[in-house]
């Protein structure tokens, strides 16, 4: 009897609801993901290499992935500017603009790309005052990162923000009190211990951006070896019907989003290493 | 003898974030409006920069935002409104716009209900009991996250396309699942997965199992405890998610795009007739269709901003009356 | 009431919470479980309640298996350390939900039930808050209420978690007297769980003591604070002085000194002798077998404490004793002690 009653916990439903989980769980997620990984089984590795290795592939691969770490950088830096805005300083419309970052996290993709599309066009309301300077934004790789950096700005700031907030404010006090000037404070006591937070908030907007369908599309203008994203490949692989072509692409780039989620949780952990006991 | 303190520290609302990463933010803790308003008062000359510097950080942060994020917004409902509120009603009133209105309701309500209810179990198994691989668990929940839209539609055509492994047998048995309603609902459920799931693991787990314990205690069976006890304490956690869940839902493009077959009148979400209108330039019924989704979002914002308040409320309890001597 | 525990083993990993615990609680006890954290007495309480399940072992209450049943099954009140309020319910509400939940069958109806809370809001003396939710209560009123919710059920017993733990000093004595005249009121077999040894001993009628999930003591209070079983029970409870010592052939002796002390059969060897700071007979240099210089001294009330140098051995040894105030020491005095009432116990490790 004591073995029968061994694992039983105070509440009850332990073993329907984590059945119900694991069965739910693993129709909606886990079958069709590994489905997606049968499929390359289908392809030798060489025909494996073949399709990656091809020019357009390689070229959109190179597109998705080299834009969308220019635009974390610069969702890095200016990340953290308009963190620093809003956390330390008192502005008329602060709390508006607080709102306003998470908007691309709501707003539709479709319609960010359709705006987007509308804004750089050549008559659009940014698109024609940069016309006359000689730069051309819309269906161009610029309108790729343009839509990336838009995707991506609220991962930096919505994860650097809330370790901004806790930061002990007797630290920068401790700093100054020992002699450091204010640009030794920042850069010396405080950017470091952002630095976790930084990172996290980078990785995590890169891989949204190489990941990202329809706030780019539209202004990427699409073409071949020049503008093309690698979501956009897959999707005109299969509307060929050329499945292995772009379960082939598909799996690099789940396994790309798999090394970078294992990043993240190095990262946080690190974090969590660092921070200071409450 | 197993508390369940959680304590709210920057390193574990970062976990919060980034797995939540697309819409969902992760309820906010207590802590942050008593901080806040600490720093507030503490921003004396010691931690602060020098006024031109201090206007330059301002200056960048507000023309950035207002350049990436408030003009794209306001185009949209510049263009749907350019030829004139007239014009912005007749494209709405279009059959297509209709119908893909309609398909991105009935899609919303079978993902979110289905997610509702699942997201609610896979909660209560994971908040509420220990065992071994729960983390392993949370990050399996979390998978869709971080897959493309692209992909996650992408394994529904490998699984039930003409040429997929169930294809020739659901085509032999006359069952449509790509290209209709039943695919669309699946790619939407797979994108929305970790919504519900995720707003309630981490309040359930810092309302810990005492008040379920005493209600046991008291002779409540499992389902009385569960909606009498832990459902009116976790009400605002749960509409939190269902809302992300939502807007996600009737937002999805990317997806549903996919498996959709963008059949006119018939598989088209409103995301994709925007699409379809404005590569024909129809520039006006294009933005017509994404005004309404970009108002759902503002919408979405603003309740949220709502609900995050009441979550702040209910995790910083007031404090103990003293005891009359 | 009657509650037998027997052979109970509980491991969480490889730490053992509960290392075959055998325990009767007789019909209209006031038991209270006390022990250090980590000791397994909350852990026992639990399992007894069904909200935690043993390895092994036997739990009956009144002769009948228990761990057949859930919680919920075994009619078993519990108050728990944090009172666990329902925070979105009344206390009104927080009282009546044991009455609520009772299948259709046996419910009683609403008058009924009313009645009923409102009488044991009275029993707590808090009829005036029925209106009030937990988060407006102060902390004596939210135990209060968390007992009359648990009373609700009429339970065959009565579990209490640390159950003025969380309280502060003044309200917690005043909480333990009315505890006990709420036992003597209503009679019901109770157990509760407790690190304050003061609390044990005022409170309860007999007291378990507990260390590293086993049972040390079982005994009233007073045998427990004067004849304790063991050396964890004699400096768990009540404040010892503690010297090394080695016992050979019924003679005591502290280093090189011996000690005028019978050895009242304790075995040979390396031993720890614990005697009460107040059970330190003071005399004149040269009276008593211990000799030690007054370092430092403290009055209060009716003691004075006095700090104290012991001379021989190593002359590096310290002690605390309490002497009445009638022979007042001074700082820089050579005193005589001599042990009036001791134990000696093997020394472990």
């Amino acid at each position: 009897m004591s073995t029968a009653v061994a694992r039983r916990s105070s509440l009850p439903g332990f073993g329907l609801t984590m059945g119900l989980t694991l069965t739910w769980l693993s129709v909606i997620i886990l079958i069709p993901l590994a489905g997606l990984f049968l499929k390359t089984l289908d392809l030798s590795l060489v025909q494996f290499w073949e399709i990656l290795t091809s020019r357009r592939t390689l070229n959109a691969l190179k597109i998705s992935f080299g834009l969308s770490f220019a635009a974390a950088c610069v969702n890095l830096v200016m990340g953290t500017i308009i963190v620093w805005a809003l956390v330390r300083y008192r502005f008329p419309g602060r709390r508006l603009f607080d709102a306003i970052v998470d908007i691309p996290f709501a707003l539709p993709t479709a319609v960010a790309g359709v705006a987007l599309t509308q804004l750089f066009a050549q008559k659009g309301w940014l698109g024609a005052p940069l016309a006359e300077l000689g730069i051309k934004v819309a269906f161009t790789p610029i309108g790729i990162f343009i839509a990336m950096v838009f995707i991506g700005i609220p991962f930096v700031v919505r994860t650097v923000q809330p370790v901004l907030i806790d930061l002990d404010p007797e630290i920068e006090e401790a700093a100054a009190s020992l002699g450091a000037n204010r640009w030794h404070t920042v850069f010396r006591v405080i950017m470091p211990s952002l630095i976790p937070a930084l990172l996290t908030g980078f990785a995590l907007a890169f891989a949204r951006a190489v990941g990202e369908y329809g706030s780019v599309i539209f202004i990427a203008g699409n073409l071949p070896n020049v503008s093309e994203i690698a979501p956009l490949l897959i999707v005109i692989r299969l509307s060929e019907f050329r499945y292995a072509d772009a379960t082939a692409i598909a799996v690099v780039m789940l396994l790309a989003a798999f090394v970078i989620i294992f990043a993240v949780n190095r990262l946080q952990r690190w974090a969590q290493t660092r921070a200071p006991a409450h | 003898m197993s508390t369940q303190t959680t304590f709210v520290t920057p390193a574990t609302r970062l976990q919060a974030y980034s797995s939540t990463a697309d819409l969902a933010i992760s309820p906010p803790s207590g802590r942050d409006a008593s901080t806040r308003a600490r720093s507030a008062v503490a921003s004396k000359d010691l931690r602060s920069e020098p006024g031109p510097i201090r206007f330059i950080i301002i200056a960048l942060a507000i023309s950035f935002l207002t350049i990436f994020v408030v003009l794209p917004l306001l185009v949209v409902f510049a263009s749907a409104f350019s030829k004139g509120i007239t014009a912005y009603f007749a494209a709405l009133a279009e059959p297509e716009a209709l119908s893909a209105i309609r398909l991105t309701l009935l899609v919303a309500a079978i993902s979110v209900g289905l997610n509702l209810v699942f997201g609610v179990i896979a909660a209560w198994a994971i908040a509420k009991f220990e065992f071994p691989g729960k983390t392993f668990l949370i990050t399996l929940i979390d998978l869709p996250f971080s897959v493309s839209p692209v992909i996650s539609g992408l394994v529904f055509v490998l699984l039930f396309g003409a040429q997929g492994y169930w294809g020739t047998w659901l085509q032999a048995h006359n069952v449509q699942i790509l290209f209709a309603v039943p695919g669309i609902a699946l790619a939407t459920i797979f994108v929305t997965f970790p919504f519900v799931a995720r707003s309630l693991i981490p309040l359930m787990q810092e309302q810990g199992t005492q008040e379920e314990e005493a209600a046991i205690s008291l002779g409540a069976s499992g389902l009385q405890t569960f909606f009498r006890v832990t459902l009116p304490n976790i009400k605002w956690g749960l509409l939190y998610g269902v809302l992300l869940c939502n807007a996600r839902a009737m937002g999805e493009f990317g997806a549903v795009s996919v498996v959709s077959g963008h059949i006119r009148g018939e598989t088209n979400t409103m995301p994709l007739l925007v699409e379809i209108l404005y590569n024909e330039y129809q520039f006006v019924a294009s933005f017509a269709i994404a005004s309404l989704l970009a108002m759902l979002a503002l919408i979405t914002l603003v309740v949220k901003t709502v609900l995050e308040q009441r979550l702040d409320e209910g995790q910083t309890p007031r404090d103990e009356l003293r005891d009359e001597p | 009431m009657t509650i037998e525990v027997k052979n109970i083993v509980k491991r969480f990993g490889s730490f053992a919470a509960l290392d075959n615990v055998d325990l009767k609680v007789g019909k209209g006890e006031l038991l209270a479980l006390l022990g250090p954290s980590g000791s397994g007495k909350t852990t026992l309480l639990r399992i007894i309640a069904g909200l935690d399940w043993p390895d092994a072992g036997e739990v009956t209450i009144d002769g009948e298996d228990a761990l057949g049943h859930g919680a919920s099954e075994r009619h078993v009140g519990f108050v728990f350390q944090h009172y666990a309020l329902f925070r979105h319910m009344t206390v009104f509400e927080n009282v009546a939900f044991g009455l609520r939940v009772q299948p259709r069958a046996v419910r009683k109806d609403e008058a009924t039930i009313r009645a009923r809370v409102k009488e044991l809001l009275d029993l707590v003396q808090l009829d005036w808050l029925a209106n009030r939710y937990p988060s407006q209560l102060s902390g004596g009123q939210r135990q209060r209420i968390a007992l009359a919710r648990a009373l609700a059920i009429e339970p065959r017993i009565l579990l209490l978690d640390e159950p003025f733990g969380a309280l502060d000093a003044k309200v917690r004595k005043e909480l333990r007297q009315w505890l006990r005249s709420l036992h003597n009121e209503i009679h019901v077999t109770s157990i509760f769980v407790t690190h304050d040894q003061e609390e044990a001993l005022e409170v309860a009628n007999r007291v378990v003591v507990m260390d590293k999930g086993r049972i040390e003591q079982i005994g009233s209070p007073g045998e427990v604070y004067d004849n304790p079983a063991t050396a964890f029970v004699h400096g768990f409870i009540g404040e010892s002085i503690v010297l090394p010592v080695e016992v050979s052939g019924g003679s005591v002796r502290l280093g090189d000194r011996p000690l005028n002390i019978a050895a009242d059969g304790a075995a040979s060897g390396a031993s720890k002798l614990f005697v009460r700071r107040h059970d330190m007979q003071i005399g004149p240099a040269g009276t008593g077998s211990l000799e030690g210089a007054v370092r430092h001294v403290r009055s209060f009330g009716p003691i004075q404490r006095a700090e104290v140098a012991l001379t021989g051995g190593e002359g590096k040894t310290v002690i605390e004793i309490d002497a009445p105030r009638d022979r007042e020491l001074q700082a820089g005095e050579i005193i005589g002690l001599q042990p009036r009432r001791y134990r000696i116990f093997a020394a472990q490790d």
